[in-house]
C-alpha cells in the first residue's frame, strides 16, 4: 500500500477516461462554434438568396444593410476564432497540462513495475 | 496595355528576392521532414503569415475586386464565402491534424486505419483538387501577364511553371513558406496602400464611397442582384467555399510546419485575422474602382473584370504604383502555384510511393528524390493543362476546385477524426465517391454542358456541386463504416484518442 499524495499515478483505464472527457470537451466546443459559424455565414446566404429586397434597406446614406451583414459575417468569424484560442488558452492548454503529468506518473509507475496500475486495479 | 519597366523591375525584384531565399533554404533542406515540413521550424506567426499567403491568391485579389467593381454586392459573397472557412479550419482541423500526421492529410485518416486503401483514396482526391486549383492559376498568371507584360500567354504560363518548379525543388517547404510570407506582406501592404489611397478620395469615410457608387450606378450596386438569381446556387456555392477550405491539401500540409498543436492553433487565428483584413479591403478596392475607374472602362480591358485593382493603382499612384501592384498580383500567383506543387509532390511520393509502393519503409533519402521528381512532372503537367485550358473564367475554376476539396477530404477527414466507428472502407469509399461524383457532376453541370460545349441543357441544374456531393461522401462514409466495419476498431480508436490531445510523443 503506497501512501496517497497528488503524483499518485492513475490507472490505465482512468487515464484513458480522463484523455476522453477533455476529447470530448473539445469536441463539443469545436461543434458548437461550428455551427455557429454555418448559422451565422448561411442567415447571410438565405438572405442573400431569399429577401433581396431586405437587404437593399438603406441603414443610412450609403450603407445598405447588405454591406453591414456581409462586414458583419467577417467580424463574426472574427470573434468565434478569439472565442475559441481564449478558451483554449485559458481551459484547454491547462487541462492538456494536466493529463501530460497524470501520464508521466502513469507511465513511470508502469516501468516501475507497479502491476496495480498497469492493470488498472481499484486504489 | 504594353510592357512596363517599373512592373518589369519589381517583378525581377521579386523574383530574384524569392530565389535568394530559395538558394539560403537549400542548405538547408535535406531530410524529408526538411522537404515536406521546413523541419517544423515555422512560429506561429510566421506560419500565419504563410497560410495567409497560400490563401490570398489572384482569385481573390483581382477576382473580388474586379466581381465587385463591376457587379458591385455580389463580389461581396465570394469576399465573405472565402473567410468564414478558416474558423471551421481551427475548431476541426488543425489541432488534430497536427498531432496525428507527419506530411500529409492522409496521414491523419490513415492513423488508425489499414493505410493501403485510404492513402491511395486520398492521392485521388488530393490530385484531383489540385489539378483544378492549378489549372485555375496557371490560366489566371497566362492572361494576368499577358496583360501586363505584353508577351504571349504560353511564355507567361512557361515563366510561372519554371519559377515555381526551382522554389520547390531546391527549397522544398522552407522556401516555399518564405515565398508565402513575403507575398503576404506585399499583398496585404499593396492592398492596404490602395485603400488608404481610395478612401482619401472619400474623407476617410467607406460610407461616402458607397453613396457615390449609388448615386452613379444606382442603388442597386449595393444589394444581391443577379449573380445569385438561382438560391440553390448561391448555397452550393457557399458550402464549397466554406467547407472546402478545410480540405485544400496544400493549406492542411502547413500545419506540419509549426513545431506543436498550440502553434497550429494561433497560427489559425494569426491568417483569419489577415485574411479578413484582406477581404475587408476587397469592399473598399472593388468599390472605389467603380467609382473612379468605371465598370465600363475595367470591362473593355479585361472582359472578367480581372484588371480593376491594377487600374484603381494606376489612376491614383501613377505608373510605378501600377508597377508595384502588378508584380504582387504575379508573384500572388507564383506563391500559390508552388505550394499547390509541393503538396502534389507530397501526395506522389509519401502517399503513392512511400506508403503503398514502399509499404511505409522507403529506402533512405528515396522519397524526396521521388518528391523531386513528381514536382517536376507536376510542373510540366500545370504548364500543359495552363495552355489547354487558356481563357477559363478563373475564379469559377476554383470554386470547382474548392468543391472538390471539400467533397473529397473533408468528410473523411472529419469522421475518422471524430467518429469512432469509420472503417478503412467507409473513409476511402466516402474519398473515392466524393471525388468521382463531383468530377462527374461538373461534367454533367450546366457550365460544362452549356456553356463549353454548348449543348441546349444540363443533365444536372447547378453549378457547383457541393450541395449534393458534400453530404453525398458524408452518407457514403457512414453506411459503408456501419456496413463493413473494422476489427479491433475500438481498441485503435483508443490509442488514437490519446495521440489526438497530447501529439506522437
Amino acid at each position: 500500500m503506497k501512501p496517497a499524495t497528488p503524483a499518485t499515478p492513475i490507472p490505465a483505464p482512468d487515464l484513458l477516461d480522463a484523455t476522453r472527457v477533455l476529447a470530448r470537451t473539445r469536441w463539443r466546443v469545436a461543434a458548437a462554434l461550428t455551427l455557429c459559424m454555418v448559422g451565422v455565414y448561411f442567415g447571410f446566404i438565405l438572405l442573400v438568396a431569399f429577401q433581396p429586397q431586405l437587404l437593399a434597406t438603406l441603414v443610412s446614406e450609403g450603407l445598405s444593410l447588405g454591406i453591414v451583414c456581409g462586414a458583419a459575417v467577417i467580424v463574426a468569424a472574427w470573434v468565434l476564432t478569439y472565442v475559441y484560442v481564449s478558451w483554449a488558452n485559458r481551459v484547454y492548454d491547462p487541462a492538456l497540462a494536466t493529463l501530460r503529468v497524470l501520464r508521466a506518473t502513469h507511465d513511470a509507475a508502469v516501468a516501475a513495475g507497479s502491476s496495480d496500475v498497469a492493470n488498472g486495479a481499484t486504489r | 496595355m504594353s510592357t512596363d519597366r517599373v512592373a518589369i523591375a519589381f517583378f525581377f525584384g521579386f523574383i530574384t528576392l524569392t530565389l535568394g531565399i530559395t538558394w539560403w533554404a537549400s542548405r538547408r533542406t535535406s531530410t524529408a521532414e526538411d522537404f515536406y515540413a521546413a523541419g517544423r521550424s515555422i512560429s506561429a506567426g510566421q506560419n500565419g503569415f504563410a497560410l495567409a499567403g497560400d490563401y490570398m491568391s489572384a482569385a481573390s485579389f483581382l477576382g473580388i475586386a474586379g466581381l465587385v467593381s463591376t457587379s458591385g454586392f455580389d463580389g461581396l459573397i465570394y469576399s465573405t464565402g472565402w473567410l468564414v472557412g478558416w474558423p471551421v479550419v481551427l475548431f476541426l482541423i488543425a489541432e488534430p491534424l497536427r498531432n496525428l500526421g507527419r506530411y500529409t492529410f492522409a496521414d491523419v485518416v490513415a492513423a488508425r486505419l489499414d493505410p493501403m486503401p485510404v492513402r491511395i483514396s486520398a492521392a485521388y482526391g488530393t490530385l484531383a483538387t489540385i489539378a483544378f486549383y492549378l489549372i485555375a492559376q496557371m490560366v489566371g498568371a497566362g492572361s494576368l501577364i499577358r496583360l501586363l507584360f505584353g508577351i504571349s500567354y504560353e511564355l507567361a504560363v512557361l515563366i510561372v511553371g519554371v519559377a515555381m518548379m526551382a522554389y520547390v525543388l531546391f527549397g522544398g517547404m522552407l522556401a516555399t513558406t518564405w515565398v508565402q510570407i513575403v507575398k503576404a506582406v506585399l499583398l496585404l501592404g499593396g492592398a492596404a496602400t490602395l485603400a488608404v489611397l481610395v478612401l482619401a478620395q472619400f474623407d476617410f469615410d467607406p460610407r461616402v464611397l458607397f453613396a457615390a457608387a449609388a448615386a452613379q450606378y444606382g442603388s442597386g450596386v449595393l444589394s444581391p442582384g443577379k449573380l445569385v438569381s438561382n438560391p440553390y446556387d448561391a448555397m452550393s456555392l457557399g458550402l464549397a467555399l466554406m467547407f472546402g477550405t478545410a480540405g485544400l491539401p496544400h493549406i492542411l500540409m502547413r500545419f506540419y510546419t509549426v513545431p506543436d498543436a498550440r502553434a497550429a492553433r494561433q497560427s489559425v487565428f494569426i491568417a483569419t485575422g489577415l485574411i479578413g483584413l484582406f477581404y475587408l479591403m476587397t469592399f473598399v478596392l472593388g468599390f472605389g474602382a467603380m467609382v473612379l475607374v468605371g465598370p465600363e472602362a475595367i470591362r473593355l480591358v479585361d472582359a472578367g473584370g480581372n484588371m480593376a485593382a491594377p487600374m484603381l493603382a494606376e489612376l491614383l499612384g501613377g505608373r510605378p504604383f501600377f508597377g508595384f501592384i502588378s508584380a504582387v498580383a504575379f508573384a500572388t500567383i507564383l506563391a500559390v502555384v508552388a505550394g499547390l506543387a509541393l503538396s502534389g509532390a507530397a501526395a506522389i511520393s509519401h502517399d503513392l510511393w512511400a506508403s503503398v509502393i514502399r509499404k511505409g519503409h522507403p529506402l533512405p533519402g528515396e522519397e524526396v528524390k521521388v518528391a523531386r521528381i513528381a514536382t517536376v512532372g507536376l510542373a510540366i503537367v500545370a504548364m500543359v493543362l495552363g495552355i489547354a485550358f487558356k481563357e477559363q473564367n478563373v475564379a469559377f475554376m476554383v470554386g470547382l476546385a474548392f468543391a472538390i476539396a471539400a467533397s473529397a477530404n473533408f468528410p473523411a477527414l472529419v469522421l475518422s477524426v471524430f467518429w469512432r466507428r469509420t472503417s478503412t472502407a467507409g473513409a476511402a469509399a466516402s474519398m473515392v465517391v466524393g471525388t468521382t461524383a463531383t468530377l462527374a457532376l461538373i461534367a454533367l453541370s450546366p457550365a460544362v454542358q452549356i456553356d463549353l460545349l454548348h449543348h441546349d441543357s444540363a443533365w444536372f441544374p447547378l453549378k457547383n456541386p457541393a450541395l449534393v456531393t458534400i453530404p453525398l461522401s458524408f452518407l457514403t462514409g457512414i453506411v459503408v463504416s456501419l456496413r463493413w466495419p473494422d476489427a479491433q476498431s475500438a481498441e485503435r480508436y483508443a490509442a488514437l484518442e490519446t495521440r489526438l490531445l497530447l501529439g506522437a510523443k
